[in-house]
């Protein structure tokens, strides 16, 4: 217990040395891709057996690969390369909390999400990545989707300061959770070191749970 | 203040506001599998951090582990790799594993309460979402991603905002053969998979109150398929005789103070809930999914209700107004994190005994853990059900989601007592599954279609 206790310093030192990962992100200009339909599951997003690996290394590969393979007409198989802004409607990632879902999605280009709403574990997942969900109305959302299908190239612009969606020249309020929005503003979505930074009140948390300390 | 038990636990294990405004959450009980946690290992290998808490860390194998031949290495290559990297993660940062050759592997969430781990008043997290199931005994649990795995083991630590809290209670008797897999689909299907997004649900009320801790898990494993990452029951004297001799709780004195902090956890009589709703219990059908998300349900006898345009329909090959009784069936799977205890198995057995599996139905029994195993064996389950046809096999999540080689094949139906009828859930793209009890899987097993299960039990009019 006690060199387990010695551990946290050396750690909280890494953690202050280690470079910063995390960059704020303010805002996210790209293309965008519409995936119409509520209540997209994780499941679907990222089938289970792409799971099967140690790494999440090559899963843009498998983007939505049962729903690509049943509907040749599926966006993502015609994804195009500056597409970035991911556009869907209610409930988007609902279902098994595997990261392997947004992660796969990122690397595949997308880095911000405009939607009616989220899962709370895919949106908290997609977080901890740099990606922003941002929740918009559904009329908003909806004519974003008609705009992103009838011009492929049309820039988004999700800008996680002021909570709006831009494209063309339409504007409309997309927000994130407070407290999301000001982790990706301040830098810190990535927050391991944040965690790390003080150990010692950690330490005083845990010791004080009744079955830590034997009741 | 009256406080509920959410709100008490998440304030004892608050470690600071974080400048973002989330909450730095201390986590009690990190529990973790093969599946989510290689890339975390590989980013504290990165920095040079290691486990804060090894002894607060307990692992097993449950996802990708064979059901079928068992010694290593594992026939499947990529299983094989898999469970020795976790075995070399656990080795290198000193925690606890259970492998698939250890009497206590099993599930995640079944060996947790199993081995008295999971208690009241607990933070628990593990980087899968049904994780929601160890509130049952009165924890906060919640699912978390692979970064998150990451964060908890450097740090024991979480940056979360609190959930709001809603209160569902459910009232009266259940009606025999109508299980607490059937209160969670009614619950489901009522307030909706979205409904409970940002709130944690704390189920009471009569019918909760006479659950067995079984049961309780049930119904706090499906939280999250209502959208709710989190789900808790009070704890009671039913929680304190279910966590009395276990492995990792409390013994002697210390187990009357335990009980005695236990009580304080509770939420206060008069405790503000941000939602409430009511559920009569005596209204509750066998219910059965027909669609392709945990809400799509429907009692077994009664008419699917729906838009017609919903892809749901074509997807399952459904039309509104029909029924699912009478739906032919290819495989019929019981097992999973919200159905495979022993009580689930005896469920299945009272339906099961003297009858067969119809021959075109493959039937297969996964325990949710060794434990479940053994004591199964010990009854002679396992030969009720050798004998009627079904497969019993080694303990893992198997079937539920294909991550193993025990998958649906094609377009074939699935009567499952697990807890996603996602598109391509357990393992075929097209494959479909019809979620139901325990013992509704065992009665659509022998029938070679959906039945309503109380045609089948004793007692039942002929």
């Amino acid at each position: 217990m006690s060199e387990q206790r010695q551990r946290p310093a050396s750690q909280q030192a890494a953690a202050a040395s280690a470079p910063a990962e995390a960059q704020a992100v303010t805002a996210v200009t790209a293309a965008g891709v519409a995936l119409r339909g509520d209540d997209i599951d994780t499941d679907r997003i990222m089938p289970a057996r792409f799971l099967r690996a140690v790494s999440f290394e090559g899963l843009e590969r498998h983007v939505f690969e049962d729903d690509r393979n049943a509907n040749p007409r599926h966006p993502f198989n015609r994804l195009a390369k500056n597409a970035g802004v991911l556009v869907v409607n209610g409930n988007f990632g609902c279902g098994s909390s595997r990261e392997h879902a947004p992660q796969g999605l990122r690397r595949a280009g997308i880095r911000a999400i405009v939607g009616e709403s989220f899962s709370e574990i895919f949106q908290g997942n997609a977080a901890m990545i740099g990606v922003p969900c941002v929740a918009g109305a559904h009329a908003d959302v909806e004519r974003l989707q008609t705009l992103v299908e009838e011009q492929p190239d049309v820039e988004i612009t999700v800008d996680v300061r002021t909570g709006t969606v831009t494209a063309g020249r339409r504007s409309f309020t997309a927000t994130l959770p407070p407290a999301q929005r000001e982790a990706f503003l301040r830098g810190q979505w990535n927050p391991t070191a944040m965690l790390l930074d003080r150990f010692e009140d950690v330490r005083a948390v845990a010791a004080r749970q009744p079955y830590i300390s034997g009741f | 203040m009256a406080e509920t038990l959410f709100q008490k636990v998440w304030n004892s294990h608050a470690v600071r506001t974080l400048p973002s405004g989330q909450t730095q959450l201390f986590v009690g009980l990190h529990l973790i599998h093969e599946v989510t946690t290689p890339q975390a290992f590989d980013m504290l290998r990165r920095h040079g951090w290691r486990v804060a808490f090894p002894d607060r860390t307990f692992a097993t194998i449950d996802h990708i582990v064979p059901t079928t031949r068992r010694e290593r290495p594992f026939l499947d290559v990529t299983a094989e790799e898999m469970t020795a990297a976790l075995e070399r993660n656990c080795r290198d940062f000193g925690i606890t594993l259970w492998p698939p050759d250890d009497e206590n592997q099993g599930i995640v969430h079944v060996i947790g309460p199993e081995l008295g781990l999971t208690q009241p008043g607990m933070t628990i997290a593990c980087g899968d979402s049904h994780t929601s199931t160890h509130g049952a005994l009165g924890a906060v649990a919640f699912g978390i991603g692979t970064s998150q795995v990451r964060d908890v083991l450097a740090s024991q630590c979480l940056a979360l905002d609190p959930l709001k809290v809603r209160r569902i209670d459910v009232h009266g008797r259940l009606n025999l053969g109508v299980y607490a897999k059937d209160v969670i689909l009614t619950i489901i299907r009522r307030l909706g998979v979205e409904g409970g997004v940002g709130f944690a649900y704390e189920y009471g009320g009569s019918t909760i109150d006479a659950m067995t801790i079984d049961e309780r898990m049930t119904i706090c494993n499906m939280s999250i398929e209502g959208g709710a990452r989190a789900g808790y029951v009070n704890p009671d004297e039913t929680t304190f005789a279910f966590l009395r001799g276990r492995r990792y709780a409390p013994a002697g004195a210390a187990f009357d103070r335990a009980v005695a902090w236990w009580r304080t956890i509770a939420s206060d009589a008069n405790a503000a809930y941000d939602d409430t709703v009511r559920f009569d219990a005596a209204s509750m059908e066998p219910t059965v999914t027909w669609g392709i998300n945990p809400g799509q349900s429907v009692g077994v006898n009664e008419p699917i209700e729906g838009d017609p345009g919903d892809e749901a329909f074509a997807f399952m090959d459904f039309r509104p107004g029909a029924r699912v009784a009478g739906t032919k069936i290819d495989v019929a799977f019981i097992g999973s994190c919200t159905n495979g205890r022993l009580s689930d198995l005896e469920a299945a057995v009272d339906i099961v005994r003297g009858h067969r599996v119809a021959p075109h139905v493959r039937a297969l029994v996964v325990p949710g853990s060794q434990a479940v195993r053994r004591a199964a064996e010990a009854r002679g389950l396992h030969e009720v059900f050798i004998d009627a046809g079904f497969e019993w096999r080694g303990a893992g999540c198997s079937m539920c989601l294909g991550m193993n080689t025990d998958r649906l094949e094609g377009r074939q139906i699935s009567a499952s007592s697990s807890n996603r009828n996602f598109k391509g859930r357990q393992g075929s793209p097209t494959g479909r599954t019809l979620l139901m009890s325990p013992a509704m899987v065992a009665a659509a097993a022998i029938a070679g279609e959906v039945v309503d299960v109380r045609t089948m039990l004793a007692g039942a009019p002929a």
